[in-house]
């Protein structure tokens, strides 16, 4: 079995049978968010793994998707599920945008481009409010799929269906990126990754394929924040806020930035953190800033990387 | 005209704050290229040491001076624990070791000096300065010329001195520079201590204007970096330029057009400069590193 | 040994379904709202403390298992589920800002749980829902109590400068959607980032506005001090109008009791203790709180911590006089409150009131010489 069916493989049998271990409903939840946490992550890894940009706005594409979900059926009549879909849209076009004339130049200035971006984003979602009803917040609507499910026999909680259901499309997303990854495309990043010059003199649009992944991974985000938007029912402007990017960034990391495994593996200790930690939580912005410091001077390409290399180096 | 003294003068006062902010990330980007996300902390910690000090009965000039060298010490500290050891990297991963970094500083604030909001009293007391009707308080002067000295000694150090072409060196090229025999850790050590101390030479002059708490390092951070940009990331003219243009801009955006949007103005230009000026107004040439 | 270890788990696990009532909080005491949820959350603890050294509810311990949600709704609606569906509480207290209340009241709701919130928008209780109550009064009864003063005073033209954080935003646009009712009209409206370090700009822009007569700052935290400094530095002259979100002796050390001179607000009875009436039925219960409070944290009592006091009060004489741990019995208790004197206010619930507080329990304030007085 190739890597990345066995990653697949995997995936999919710890989505399914660690409810077996849940000791009450409420781990569906964690459960979920991790699922959504992990979707932006992979887009991260797609953008910052893959392509060598780092992004500290992605939030703001969060916020896009999940605020298309609390205004578009109000305001367009749309179904929540097109909602979703118009979000993705105005995130990859705005990306294109913005990573556009940025991403031409050499450096880290789709870091600063996209932090500016997404301080804007999280200052209009803030302010408009006669439109997003400003930081209070918004309800959003019902999916209504749950709903479907149960005329179709299939009853499920509200937190089993929200497990489930993030949980496939994070295979599913999982499944494109790993495409995405031994594509011409996804190969051709790669090598960029390792020297721009090099792949540079053999020909490649260097500057498209940043483009690219910029994009990719923008849609990942917003889907993610649709995803969030609709599980809660209701969202605020902290969807887009700074801390919510560099959240992103430090997941995956954490996880190792060149491999979806490690993406999802950094949302998952990082979901969970605030969870175990919650007698310390005084303590918890001291721990989560040491784990990222230790992180990146013992395990450069992560944990997830990292471990995998040992355990073939002994192997071999 | 005195309104439009008065919004100048609002955004001389909000860019002087920048500007010392913007000063503080030139010297370790300089010196490794890395933005040091903890610079905000820095100032953080600059105010809420000298409040801790005050608190504890140090006279003001003492607290402050305690607030300084601490901080500076702190600077050296992180630099030894988080950036040496991981020499080597890529840029990517010391980025996220500062932001770690800065986290774990907040973090750590939070404990020690508890939630409150703090201030202490203003060097030369409260009493406005009256200039054609507009008004500005004697502590903003006191930003004002911390940030046009620190300036005026950063301008020298890079220029005149030998110790500051090293640090530019190590910047441009740092095996070369070890080959010439500059001794980069030395360099590293100096830029944190330098870049930390002016840090808290910031929080020291400004938290009698905008008051200081465990987490206001982040604020700080972000508008200074802005103003960084916009000057061109590295150079003291650009921090010094780039913080009073962008206080400028708020103050006349909140004056004229929307005090809600005025935070907008600042990332808008900086996307702009971006665009069409990638490298600020006052940027060096990028050097390519193949 | 293995039988010990399973017998003693046994007692472990049988003892508390006994003897102890289970409370849940999530509360912002970390994170951007931490200036109300560190308060609310020190409250609460030292009441529980304090009930379980008094002998508890009716003989039964007091647990009271507390999470930081740091302000984010999200991680507050997690909190929440885990509150209910892990812990098991029979009723939750929390949500220190808008968006953490409404997510956990949507949680409480489904899962029948009693839930009072500490947050200040009218949407929380308006329309009433079943289990959700709250403590503080509205942002709009702020509004309508500082209008009713202006009116008084005959001012109709105000202009406002408004934090854009959550408490600032909503105050903002309930005072623009009553203002009417008063009379008056907004002249002006500005807002500030509450990070920023100078609001001169807005301030001379609403000086600038042709007849405005008093100027209105809703936010909290440090922002407010910093408009209170500038409007001294501006030497504007006219009244001027804080909200009830700086109501603490903490926003005069911050401001200077210089530029404090003559602001007024809505306070609570918790800021002027020493000068209620001794038949004042709030007076026992503030001065109560405000020793205890000062004794155990060394920092003075502001409304916010007072606001979980009286949640956890309200919760508590319900669960005493429900004589049963039953959500659903304590929900029906908590409804059935009548004249209970809390720190903001004498609480009186009915099935379309779950607020229970009108405008009388606010106090209009004005600070004289750095003290707290009342404006008669």
């Amino acid at each position: 079995m190739t890597p990345k069916n066995a990653t697949l493989l995997a995936l999919a049998i710890l989505i399914a049978l660690s409810p077996i271990f849940f000791p009450s409903s409420f781990y569906y939840r964690v459960g979920a968010l991790i699922f959504v946490n992990a979707l932006a992550v992979t887009g991260i890894v797609i953008l910052t793994g893959w392509a060598g940009q780092i992004s500290l706005g992605h939030a703001g594409f969060a916020g896009i998707g999940a605020y298309a979900c609390a205004l578009a059926p109000v305001h367009l009549g749309l179904h929540p599920a097109l909602a979703v879909l118009l979000g993705a849209l105005i995130s990859a076009v705005l990306a294109w945008l913005v990573g556009r004339p940025i991403l031409r130049l050499k450096g880290y200035y789709l870091a600063v481009a996209s932090l500016g971006m997404g301080i804007l984003i999280s200052m209009v979602l803030n302010n408009e409010r006669d439109l997003t009803r400003g930081p209070d917040g918004i309800d959003v609507p019902e999916l209504g799929l749950r709903a479907l499910l149960k005329d179709a026999g299939l009853d499920l909680s509200n937190g089993q269906f929200w497990y489930f259901f993030c949980g496939i499309v994070l295979i599913l997303g999982a499944w494109l990126a790993l495409n995405l990854r031994d594509s011409a495309t996804g190969r051709a990043l790669r090598a960029l990754h390792g020297s721009e010059v090099a792949a540079k003199t053999v020909g490649m649009d260097v500057a498209r394929l940043k483009l690219q992944a910029f994009v990719i991974s923008a849609v990942y985000a917003s889907i993610s924040g649709s995803l969030l938007a609709l599980q809660n029912k209701f969202i605020t402007p902290d969807v887009a806020g700074f801390m919510h990017s560099v959240e992103m960034v430090t997941m995956a990391v954490l996880g190792g930035v060149g491999s979806v495994a490690g993406a999802i593996f950094g949302a998952a200790v990082l979901t969970l953190l605030p969870q175990v930690l919650t007698v310390f939580a005084e303590y918890e912005q001291l721990v989560l800033g040491l784990v990222m410091v230790l992180v990146m001077i013992f395990l450069r390409e992560g944990v997830v990387p990292s471990i995998l290399r040992k355990i073939r180096g002994r192997g071999e | 005209m005195s309104e439009l003294l008065q919004f100048l003068l609002s955004g001389v006062t909000v860019g002087a704050v920048y500007a010392l902010v913007a000063l503080g990330f030139t010297i370790i980007y300089n010196a490794s290229d890395v933005v040091n996300f903890a610079q905000g902390e820095f100032v953080m910690l600059g105010g809420m040491i000298t409040v801790a000090a005050y608190a504890a009965g140090a006279p003001l000039p003492l607290a402050a001076l305690v607030a300084i060298v601490v901080t500076a010490a702190l600077g050296v500290a992180m630099n030894k624990l988080t950036i040496e050891p991981a020499r080597g990297a890529p840029v990517v991963s010391l980025v996220i070791i500062t932001i770690g970094a800065s986290i774990f500083i907040r973090g750590a604030a939070q404990l020690i000096f508890g939630k409150q909001i703090h201030t202490y009293p203003a060097f030369s007391g409260d009493d406005p300065i009256r200039i054609l009707g507009a008004t500005i308080l004697p502590q903003s002067l006191w930003v004002i010329a911390g940030s046009v000295a620190v300036f005026i000694g950063l301008w020298l150090f890079f220029t005149r001195t030998l110790l500051g072409r090293a640090v530019l060196a190590t910047s441009n090229n740092r095996l070369a520079a070890q080959l010439v025999g500059i001794n980069t850790t030395f360099v590293m050590t100096l830029s944190f201590a330098l870049s930390a101390g002016i840090g808290a030479l910031a929080g020291v002059l400004v938290t009698p204007i905008t008051m200081t708490s465990y987490d206001v390092g982040l604020a700080f951070a972000l508008k200074g970096f802005a103003a960084a940009m916009l000057g061109g990331m590295g150079n003291p003219k650009g921090a010094l330029v780039g913080g009073f243009l962008l206080g400028l801009l708020e103050g006349l955006t909140a004056g004229y057009i929307s005090s809600q949007y005025k935070d907008a103005a600042a990332f808008i230009v900086i996307l702009a400069v971006l665009f069409f000026l990638p490298q600020g107004l006052f940027g060096r040439k990028s050097t390519d590193r193949v | 040994m293995k039988t010990f270890l399973t017998t003693t788990a046994l007692i472990a696990l049988a003892l508390p379904a006994m003897a102890e009532i289970k409370l849940g909080a999530s509360i912002s005491a970390t994170g951007p709202a931490a200036f109300l949820g560190d308060p609310e959350l020190k409250t609460l603890e030292m009441l529980v403390e304090d009930l379980n050294a008094k002998g508890g509810i009716n003989g039964e311990e007091v647990v009271l298992v507390a999470y930081d949600d740091n302000g984010d709704p999200n991680k507050a609606r997690t909190f929440a589920t885990r509150l209910v569906e892990d812990d098991e509480v029979v009723a939750i207290i929390g949500g220190t800002t808008t968006g953490t209340s409404m997510s956990i009241l949507a949680v409480a709701e489904d899962a029948e749980i009693p839930f009072i919130s500490l947050a200040g928008a009218i949407d929380i209780i308006d329309p009433v829902k079943p289990f959700t109550f709250k403590t503080p009064h509205t942002d709009r009864m702020a509004c309508q109590k500082i209008f009713e003063d202006m009116q008084n005073r005959g001012f109709t033209k105000v202009g406002m400068i408004s934090g854009t954080d959550g408490f600032g935003a909503s105050m903002q646009a309930q005072c623009k959607s009553v203002a009417p009712d008063y009379g008056i009209e907004i002249v002006a409206d500005e807002t500030y980032d509450p990070k920023d370090a100078d609001m001169t700009a807005q301030l001379t822009k609403i000086r600038g506005v042709e007849g405005v007569q008093a100027i209105l700052n809703p936010g909290f935290g440090q922002g407010p001090s910093i408009v209170t400094r500038n409007v001294k530095q501006l030497a504007i002259d006219l009244p001027f109008y804080q909200s009830h979100g700086v109501a603490s002796d903490g926003f005069i050390d911050l401001a200077g009791a210089d530029a404090a001179e003559g602001v007024r607000l809505p306070g609570t009875a918790l800021l002027v203790a020493d000068l209620l009436a001794e038949d004042d039925p709030q007076k026992p219960v503030v001065d109560a709180y405000k020793a205890m409070f000062e004794a155990k944290t060394g920092t003075p009592v502001g409304t916010f911590g007072g606001y979980a006091h009286d949640a956890f009060l309200i919760m508590t004489d319900a669960i005493a006089r429900a004589g049963s741990a039953e959500p659903a019995a304590i929900r029906d208790a908590i409804e059935a409150t009548t004249g209970l004197a809390g720190t903001t206010g004498v609480y009186t619930f009915t099935a379309e009131d779950h607020l229970g507080l009108d405008l009388t329990a606010f106090r209009m304030l004005e600070i004289k010489g750095g003290k707290w007085t009342l404006v008669q």
